[in-house]
C-alpha cells in the first residue's frame, strides 16, 4: 500500500499525435527507478506528463501521487505536493535572481501548507548549505535564473533546486546529457546525498554511465510508448553490452503480433 | 481520441491567457472635500482669475496671458503614435483648491479629510508621522496642501516649497528659471501649462548641497471635470546633488481626466539631478472607458561642465500617455539618462520616449527603455539622438526592449539619429521578445503559480531599470508592476 507513485494505462500525446501508449510504473518510497530508451520512444513525454507539461495532453489512464490524482493536479500543486522534475533543458530567465525565484518557490509551498513564509536570513542559510551539495559558489544567489550558465552549471542548478524543494518524488530527466565526467560526478553525488527512505527517484537516461553514480532499484525499458521491459541493475548492464535493437526486435514482434490479432 | 484530461488545465491554457482582468486599482477612490472649483471653460477671464486667487504678480500674469494668446494659435500634435479622442478644453474646470486653503502653514488649516486622503496613499502629512528620510510636496488637484521637513532644508539652504509659495517667497528665482527650459512655444501642451498651471513643487539646492533625503511632490487629483496643469522646477546650483520621486494616483472615473504637465530642471557645473516617477494615474477600465490624459512636457538643461541628469520613470497608469523626458548636454562632459519601464494594458496608449541633444563637447546618454504591453494596448518608444555639429567626441547608448503579453497588443519604436559631427560614437540595441510558456511552465514546476510567475519574470525584464529607483520606491514599483500585470498575460 505505500506506494508513492502509482501510473496505470497511461496514455497521452502532443498535437493529436500519441506517444505513450499504455504506461504502467509504480514506486515505492526510498527506491531509485531508471527508465532507458532509444531516442522517441518517450521518455521525456513521461517526465512532461507527470509534472503537467500543458503542451501534453492525456487521454486516458491514472497517475496517483501519495493516493492524491495527480493528473487533477495544476503543475504548481503537483510541485507542492512534492514532485520535482530536473529539466533536460532548464530555461533563461533574465533579470529574476536565482534568490529571488527560489524564495518565491519556497514561500509558495508554505503557503500551499498552511506556513508562514520563510524569514529572509533563515532562506539564506538554507541556500547556502543547499548550494554547497552540488559545489555551486557564492555568486549563484545573484545570477539570473540559467542565464549565462554553462551546461554542468544548469543541471547542477536543477539538483540545487532540488535539494532546497526536497520533493518526495524527483524525476531526473537526461540530467547527464551534456555533462562532462566531473560534473556528472558532483550531479550525482548530489542526488545520492539527498536520498532518504521516504523519497524516491525516477532516473530518466539514455546511457548506463550515470547508473554508474546512482544505483538504481529497477531499471525499465521504454519502447515506443510503453515499458516494454522491466529488471534490476544488471539490465542496464546489459543494455550497454548489446544495445537496444534486440529489445526493439523483441517488442516489435509482439507489437506485430498484437496487431495482427487485433486486426 | 477522447479529451478527459488535459495536463496542467489551470496553469496555462489559451483561456486563462487570454483572461485579462479589469485589475486592482486601490488607488481609485474620491474623497468629500469642499472644494473651490472654478466654472468650466478657459478664457482671459479665467486665466486672469486663477492668477487672482494666487496673489500672483503681474509679470506672471502677463507670462499667462502670452502663453495663452499663442496656444490659441496651436492645433494638439497628431504626430504620436496615439489615437487621441477630441478634448473640449471649454468644458474642463482649470482650477480646483480644497478648502480651506489658507497657505500652508499649521496642519490645522488642512482639512482632515485631505490628510486622510493621503494617509490613504501611504502618505503621512503630519510632521511626527512624516516618511523619515523623504521630504514631501503633497498636491491635491490645483495646490500644494502640505509640504514637509521644510524647516530642516531649509537650514541647508535647499528650498523645497509649493510652486505657489516661491512665487511669494521666492519671485526672482523663480523669474530667472521659468520658462527658461520649457518655453511656452515648445507644444501645444506646454502652452496650456503655461497659460493655466496651477501648482507644482519648487526646489532649489544651493551651490555645494548634498540634499540629504529624497525629495518627492505626490500629485493627486480629486474633483470630477477637472485637470490637473502642474508645474515644477528644480535647479540645482554648482556641485549640488539631489534625488527628487513623483508619484501621482486619480479616483477612478467614467469620464477622461486632463492633466498637462511641466517640469523644468536645471543643473550647473557639476551638479546632479536625479529624477524619478511611479506614475499611475487612473487607467480607464477594461473597455477604455475613463482614464487620466497624461501630457507632459519634462526637460532638463545641464547646462554646466560636467552636470549629469538621470530621469527614471515607472509608468503604469493613464489611459493615454504622451510624454518625452528630455536632457539637453550643453555642458562639456555633461552626462544624460532616461531608464523607462512603459507598461500598458487593456486599451491604454503610451507614447514615451526620450530626446538626448548633445550640444557640448565630450557628453555622453544613455536610454534604456523596456516597454511591456498587454491586452489590447498600444506601446510605442520615441526618442531622438541628436549630435551638433560643434560638439566632438559625444557618445550614445541606446538599449530599446519590448515584451509582449498578449497576441492583440502593440509594440513599437520610432528612433531617430541625426548626427552632425563625426566624432560621435551611437550605438543602439532593440529587442522583441515574448514570455514563453516554457518559461511559465518552469516556474509552475517549481510552485510557483502563475500569475506571480509572471510578475517574477516582468520584473525580471525590468529590473536594470527598477535598480535605478530609489529604495523607498523601488519595492512599491516590484508590487505595482506585478499587480498591474495580474491577469494580463494572453
Amino acid at each position: 500500500m505505500n506506494e508513492l507513485l502509482k501510473v496505470e494505462n497511461l496514455r497521452a500525446g502532443i498535437d493529436g499525435k500519441e506517444i505513450l501508449r499504455g504506461i504502467n510504473l509504480t514506486v515505492r518510497p526510498g527506491e531509485v527507478h531508471a527508465i532507458m530508451g532509444p531516442n522517441g520512444s518517450g521518455k521525456s513525454t513521461l517526465s512532461g506528463v507527470l509534472a503537467g507539461d500543458p503542451r501534453y495532453t492525456v487521454t486516458s489512464g491514472t497517475a496517483t501521487l501519495g493516493g492524491a490524482d495527480l493528473l487533477a493536479l495544476s503543475p504548481e500543486d503537483r510541485s507542492h505536493e512534492g514532485l520535482f522534475l530536473s529539466f533536460q533543458y532548464p530555461v533563461e530567465i533574465p533579470g529574476v535572481t536565482m534568490v529571488n525565484f527560489m524564495r518565491a518557490a519556497v514561500n509558495a509551498k508554505r503557503k500551499y501548507l498552511g506556513e508562514p513564509p520563510m524569514g529572509a536570513s533563515e532562506f539564506l542559510k538554507m541556500m547556502r548549505q543547499k548550494r554547497a551539495i552540488v559545489e555551486l559558489d557564492n555568486k549563484l544567489a545573484s545570477r539570473s535564473v540559467n542565464e549565462g550558465f554553462s551546461g554542468g552549471e544548469k543541471k547542477r542548478n536543477e539538483i540545487f533546486q532540488m535539494a532546497v524543494l526536497e520533493p518526495r518524488l524527483a524525476i531526473l530527466d537526461e540530467t547527464d546529457s551534456g555533462l562532462d565526467i566531473d560534473a556528472l560526478r558532483i550531479v550525482a553525488s548530489g542526488v545520492n546525498a539527498l536520498r532518504s527512505a521516504d523519497n524516491a527517484t525516477i532516473v530518466i537516461t539514455h546511457y548506463q554511465r550515470l547508473l554508474d553514480y546512482i544505483k538504481p532499484d529497477f531499471v525499465h525499458i521504454l519502447y515506443k510508448g510503453r515499458i516494454v521491459y522491466s529488471g534490476g541493475p544488471e539490465l542496464a548492464l546489459e543494455l550497454e553490452e548489446k544495445g537496444y535493437d534486440w529489445i526493439k526486435e523483441t517488442a516489435d514482434n509482439a507489437d506485430g503480433a498484437n496487431t495482427g490479432a487485433n486486426a | 481520441m477522447s479529451d478527459k484530461e488535459t495536463a496542467g488545465t489551470r496553469a496555462n491554457d489559451g483561456q486563462t491567457l487570454a483572461d485579462a482582468t479589469t485589475g486592482d486599482y486601490k488607488y481609485g477612490f474620491s474623497t468629500d472635500v469642499d472644494t473651490d472649483v472654478i466654472p468650466a471653460g478657459l478664457n482671459e477671464d479665467v486665466i486672469r482669475l486663477i492668477s487672482k486667487k494666487k496673489g500672483e504678480p503681474q509679470w506672471l500674469l502677463d507670462f499667462r496671458l502670452e502663453a495663452y494668446r499663442y496656444w490659441l494659435t496651436l492645433k494638439p500634435p497628431t504626430w504620436a503614435h496615439l489615437d487621441i479622442p477630441p478634448i473640449d478644453y471649454q468644458a474642463i474646470s482649470y482650477y480646483a483648491a480644497p478648502l480651506p486653503r489658507k497657505a500652508p502653514g499649521s496642519l490645522d488649516e488642512v482639512d482632515p479629510e485631505v490628510l486622510d486622503t493621503f494617509n490613504r496613499l501611504g502618505i503621512p502629512l503630519q510632521e511626527q508621522k512624516a516618511l523619515a528620510g523623504m521630504a514631501v510636496d503633497a498636491v491635491m488637484d490645483s495646490v500644494s496642501v502640505r509640504t514637509t521637513h521644510r524647516e530642516k532644508l531649509a537650514e541647508m539652504g535647499i528650498i523645497f516649497c509649493s510652486f505657489s509659495e516661491a512665487v511669494k517667497d521666492y519671485p526672482d528665482l523663480v523669474r530667472k528659471y521659468l520658462g527658461k527650459v520649457v518655453g511656452y512655444r515648445d507644444n501645444f501642451y506646454a502652452a496650456l501649462n503655461s497659460a493655466v498651471f496651477s501648482d507644482g513643487s519648487f526646489v532649489y539646492i544651493p551651490r555645494g548641497v548634498r540634499c540629504p533625503m529624497e525629495l518627492s511632490t505626490y500629485f493627486r487629483i480629486n474633483s470630477a471635470g477637472t485637470g490637473q496643469f502642474e508645474r515644477t522646477l528644480i535647479v540645482a546650483d554648482a556641485d549640488a546633488y539631489v534625488s527628487y520621486l513623483e508619484g501621482c494616483t486619480a479616483p477612478m472615473r467614467d469620464e477622461n481626466q486632463l492633466h498637462a504637465a511641466i517640469v523644468e530642471i536645471i543643473a550647473e557645473d557639476r551638479a546632479e539631478v536625479k529624477y524619478s516617477t511611479v506614475q499611475n494615474w487612473y487607467a480607464g477600465d477594461a473597455e477604455g472607458r475613463g482614464g487620466v490624459y497624461n501630457f507632459v512636457t519634462k526637460r532638463g538643461l545641464c547646462r554646466g561642465d560636467y552636470s549629469k541628469l538621470s530621469w527614471t520613470q515607472v509608468e503604469t497608469g493613464s489611459a493615454i500617455t504622451w510624454k518625452y523626458p528630455s536632457c539637453v548636454l550643453a555642458g562639456e562632459g555633461a552626462v544624460g539618462e532616461f531608464y523607462s519601464v512603459a507598461v500598458t494594458r487593456n486599451r491604454q496608449q503610451a507614447d514615451t520616449g526620450t530626446k538626448m541633444i548633445h550640444l557640448g563637447n565630450n557628453t555622453r546618454s544613455t536610454i534604456v527603455s523596456k516597454g511591456i504591453s498587454a491586452g489590447s494596448s498600444q506601446n510605442s518608444y520615441r526618442g531622438l539622438v541628436r549630435v551638433a555639429p560643434s560638439a566632438s567626441g559625444c557618445r550614445n547608448y541606446t538599449q530599446c526592449d519590448s515584451l509582449l503579453l498578449s497576441d492583440h497588443c502593440g509594440a513599437h519604436t520610432f528612433p531617430e539619429i541625426k548626427i552632425g559631427n563625426p566624432t560621435a560614437v551611437v550605438e543602439h540595441e532593440a529587442t522583441t521578445s515574448k514570455i514563453s510558456e516554457q518559461q511559465i511552465f518552469y516556474c509552475n514546476q517549481r510552485g510557483i503559480p502563475t500569475e506571480e510567475a509572471v510578475g517574477l519574470i516582468v520584473n525580471g525584464y525590468a529590473r536594470e531599470v527598477m535598480n535605478k529607483l530609489p529604495m523607498e520606491f523601488a519595492v512599491e514599483a516590484q508590487k505595482l508592476l506585478a499587480v498591474t500585470l495580474e491577469g494580463s498575460v494572453g
